[in-house]
Order: structure tokens, then C-alpha cells, then sequence
């Protein structure tokens, strides 16, 4: 009985340390269920947020790590908030309420696929629209989802829109101008909403069955592929019929988001195109 | 038993004083009645005269203008209504008449684009063909917010300038005179929108002198103007795909 006492302890710390080893090296590279995680971006920033310097042609030019990474980032952006109330029902519902609602429904669909969600605001913030583009611009591999509740529209129904063609902007540095960031993605974008937009069609009946185009404000300033998402509409006598809607629109741009995945091919050297 | 002199004369001034006040009172209260009216009557014209609709001269011809209204297929669509109108051949004129028309709004309110109290302030048009449509502030507060409604009320503008003036290349839309970065809290106004990219660049100055601020608005809408400017500006900062 003494002699196997002497040998059980350092058998237990070996059988640990060999357990420890061999969970880190199966450990997944979706950290999706860390909160920390969630908020710091898993690559290299894509893109100069606003009051950052931008590097100097010659650092471009610097080799960098070939690998081609896929999505992994969707920024998910509530519009409106604090004295932004958005659009505003006659039953006292408010746009920047329930998009907020309807995030924290597209954040879990979004984790259940395996994707890092940054959201532009959690709480009753109003960021600004560059301030909210910024944090899609700082992350490689991300796409930007923007939520809005419409005052129009037969109610029950959802539409994607995606930018309008935007004038290429970019000069001889590589660099396109913050005020036409969108440019280089629209196509990008468009496959994106498409995607989102046929599930939607599927889902909610009366929505258009592809993505259309419009001149959001939001959009134009992103550096990803970027979508804005209107759920139609704050008239709605009882608030729940909008709540209903929030795992449908939820499921749809998780779905979305996952198949248009494949196509996204994050360029690998700052400054080249998509 | 008898009052005393003073007293007789006191209560006849009192009676007097009553009479006067019956009479009076009345004649004042209808006098403010129509100060009031008077001043309503003259706000409403001054309204009037901001906003007046760009006199039609009955010698112009009479042509069949596409005005651009809701199509009513609840997808977000405008769709064209043909009015006939007497539409003056200046580019800008003709702009005033038609926008005023379709600010007028259609005979079926419910395919209203544009809210109805909303009015135009002015119109300018520059030689290079960017039109500067500048808007009371009720566009941006009447409008139903949305990317929807805000959308429809562009392209009702917009297709409606490219339909009836085809000098117009770019528009770029004001609101009382400043640049506004949404109409109501979506649609991108800080751009010029494309009205028709094949028009004609005459060398035609504007028939209404363009504000120097609007001049200078429309001057940053060119794209090489733009580029310029945003490469020289350090608090822009450039974007990498």
C-alpha cells in the first residue's frame, strides 16, 4: 500500500499534463463563445480606421504572410440610438429598440455558425456613421451588417439593399478614399445581400426575391462587403408581430452570411482589391 | 331715506361706465379677432411667397410631363404619370414648374413621394450640368423614415428632373441651404446623385446666381475635385480593401 502511494502522484501529474497537451492542440480556431473574443479582431486590421495614420507607400510594398484567410468576422451594426430614435410607430415602437433585440437574436445564429460578432453598440449608444464603419474597416475578413426597422412597407416583410455603384477611387498608393470605401466591394456586397435576401424571400412572402440598390449612408463608407437589412414595419399595431420576425431575419443572414462565406476571398497584402 | 348727491352721481357713473363697457367690449374683442387673422393671413403669405410656385406663362407651350409617384406596387418603386403642363424651355424654370408639380403631389395621396408640406427654396443649375435643388427642412422632418421611403423620395426627384430637363447630369439636394449628411437618417445626401449621364455640357451659366456656399458644394462633387480633396485632408483618412 506504501509503494503505491509513492508512484500515484506523479502518474496523476503526468496523465494532466498529457491531457493538457493534447486538448490545446484539438482546441478550436472559432472562439466564437469567449466574449473577449468576440470584440478583438483575428487578423490584421484591413483597413485605417479614422484619426489613424495611414502607413507609407513603401511599408505596402513589404512581403507579408501569403495565406488567404476566409470570413470570420461579421460586424453587426443596430442602427440609430440614444436621441437617434429612428423611425418611430404609432404604438410607441422605436427603430434603435428593437433592432438592438433583433442584434442580439443575429449574433447567436450568427455564433451557432461559427462566426466572431463585433457589434457597433450594445446598449443605448449612438455611434457615428464613420465610427461604425471604422469597426468593420479595422478587422480582415469581416462583413458588415446593418439592421433598420422601416416606417414604409407591407408589414411582415424584409429587404436587403446593398450600394449603389460607386466611382473607384483608389490612387497610385493602392489607398481608395474613406468616402468611397464601399466601391471596391460593391460587387461583393451585392452576392452578399442576394444570398441574405433569397432567404428572406423564403421566409417572410411579399419580399423581393433578390437584394436591391439604394444610396445608405452606412454602407458607404465600409471597406467589406456590407449590407443594410430593413424589416418592414414600426406601424405594426402590436409590437409582437415585429418579434415574431426576429428569429426568421436571424436564421436568414446566418444562413446568408455561411454560404457567401466560400466566396470571400480576403485578399491576402493590404491594399489589393477583393 | 334718500342717498346722499355724491352717492347718486357715483352709482350713474358706475351704470355709465357698465353701458360703455358693453358696447366696448365686443367692438375690442372682434378688433383683436382680426388683428390675429390679419397676421395669420400674412405669415401664410409670406409662406406663400417663399415658397410660390414658379409662374407659368400661358404662352409656353403645353408638353406631357413624366412626373414620378409612388407605383403603388408597395415594392419601393416609383413609377411615371404623364400631366400635361405648360413647361417653360429654361432649364431652370422648367425645373421649378416640374418639382412644384410633383411636390403638389399626385391626385391619389397615397402615392405621395415627397411630404406635402415640404416646398422648394430654390434651384440653381451649373455649367457643368450639377443641379442644386435646395428644400425646406419639412423634407428631411415629414418624410417617413426609413431606406425605403427615403429612397423612393430621391428617385421620384431625380427621374423626374431626368424625364423633363435633359441638361441635368448630376443633382446634388440642400436642405434650407446646408448639406445634410442623410434626408432622414439613411439615404446618403452628402453625395450628388447621377441624373443623367449623357446630358449635354453646355457652356450655359445658371439663369438664378448660385449661392457661393451651393457653388462651392457642387464644385467638391466633381470625382477628380474629390480625390484632391480627400488626399490633402488629414482627418479623412483613406480606407485599404
Amino acid at each position: 500500500m506504501i509503494y503505491r502511494k509513492r508512484w500515484l502522484p506523479p502518474l496523476v501529474i503526468g496523465v494532466c499534463l498529457a491531457a493538457m497537451r493534447v486538448t490545446a492542440s484539438q482546441a478550436p480556431q472559432q472562439s466564437s463563445a469567449t466574449p473577449a473574443a468576440q470584440q478583438s479582431p483575428a487578423s490584421p486590421p484591413a483597413a485605417t480606421p479614422p484619426g489613424a495614420a495611414t502607413s507609407a507607400p513603401g511599408e505596402q510594398k513589404t512581403p507579408t504572410t501569403p495565406a488567404r484567410t476566409g470570413l470570420n468576422v461579421v460586424v453587426l451594426d443596430p442602427a440609430h440610438g440614444g436621441t437617434d430614435l429612428g423611425a418611430r410607430g404609432t404604438g410607441g415602437i422605436h427603430e434603435s429598440d428593437i433592432v438592438l433585440e433583433f442584434a442580439a437574436q443575429v449574433r447567436t445564429s450568427l455564433e451557432s455558425q461559427g462566426f466572431q460578432v463585433v457589434q457597433t453598440r450594445q446598449g443605448n449608444a449612438n455611434p457615428s456613421f464613420d465610427d461604425r464603419s471604422a469597426m468593420a474597416n479595422a478587422q480582415r475578413g469581416a462583413i458588415f451588417v446593418t439592421l433598420h426597422i422601416a416606417s414604409t412597407g407591407t408589414p411582415g416583410t424584409a429587404r436587403v439593399y446593398v450600394m449603389n455603384d460607386l466611382a473607384p477611387g483608389a490612387d497610385a498608393t493602392g489607398l481608395i478614399p474613406w468616402d468611397r470605401a464601399q466601391a471596391p466591394f460593391v460587387s461583393l456586397s451585392r452576392k452578399l445581400g442576394d444570398q441574405v435576401q433569397g432567404l428572406l424571400a423564403q421566409r417572410f412572402k411579399g419580399s423581393p426575391p433578390m437584394a436591391q440598390t439604394a444610396s445608405v449612408r452606412q454602407l458607404r463608407t465600409t471597406a467589406a462587403p456590407a449590407i443594410a437589412v430593413e424589416i418592414s414595419s414600426v406601424t405594426v399595431e402590436d409590437r409582437a408581430q415585429l418579434d415574431h420576425m426576429a428569429p426568421g431575419v436571424a436564421d436568414a443572414i446566418a444562413r446568408g452570411a455561411a454560404a457567401f462565406r466560400p466566396t470571400y476571398v480576403v485578399p491576402a497584402n493590404p491594399g489589393e482589391r477583393p | 331715506m334718500m342717498l346722499p348727491r355724491w352717492r347718486r352721481w357715483f352709482v350713474a357713473a358706475l351704470f355709465l361706465a357698465v353701458v360703455i363697457a358693453a358696447i366696448y367690449l365686443p367692438i375690442l374683442r372682434r378688433n383683436i379677432k382680426q388683428a390675429a387673422k390679419l397676421q395669420q393671413r400674412s405669415e401664410e403669405q409670406a409662406r406663400r411667397e417663399l415658397t410660390q410656385p414658379t409662374v407659368i406663362n400661358p404662352g409656353d407651350p403645353k408638353v406631357k410631363a413624366k412626373l414620378f409617384w409612388a407605383s403603388g406596387a408597395d415594392d419601393g418603386t416609383v413609377s411615371a404619370v404623364i400631366v400635361e403642363l405648360p413647361l417653360a424651355s429654361d432649364p431652370v424654370l422648367r425645373s421649378k414648374q416640374v418639382l412644384n408639380t410633383l411636390l403638389a403631389g399626385p391626385v391619389d395621396i397615397e402615392l405621395r413621394t415627397l411630404p406635402p408640406d415640404a416646398a422648394l427654396l430654390a434651384f440653381y443649375l451649373l455649367p457643368d450640368g450639377t443641379a442644386i435643388a435646395d428644400f425646406s427642412e419639412a423634407l428631411g422632418t415629414s418624410i417617413p423614415s426609413g431606406i425605403e421611403s427615403e429612397q423612393m423620395a430621391v428617385d421620384s426627384i431625380s427621374k423626374t428632373l431626368e424625364a423633363n430637363v435633359p441638361q441635368i447630369r448630376r443633382l446634388k439636394i440642400l436642405i434650407h441651404g446646408q448639406e445634410v449628411e442623410t434626408l432622414a437618417g439613411h439615404l446618403d445626401l452628402s453625395q450628388a446623385f447621377v441624373v443623367n449621364a449623357n446630358a449635354p455640357i453646355g457652356p450655359r451659366a445658371a439663369t438664378s446666381e448660385a449661392p457661393a456656399s451651393a457653388g462651392a458644394a457642387a464644385q467638391q462633387l466633381t470625382p477628380a475635385a474629390t480625390a484632391v480633396k480627400l488626399a490633402a485632408s488629414p482627418d479623412k483618412p483613406a480606407a485599404k480593401p
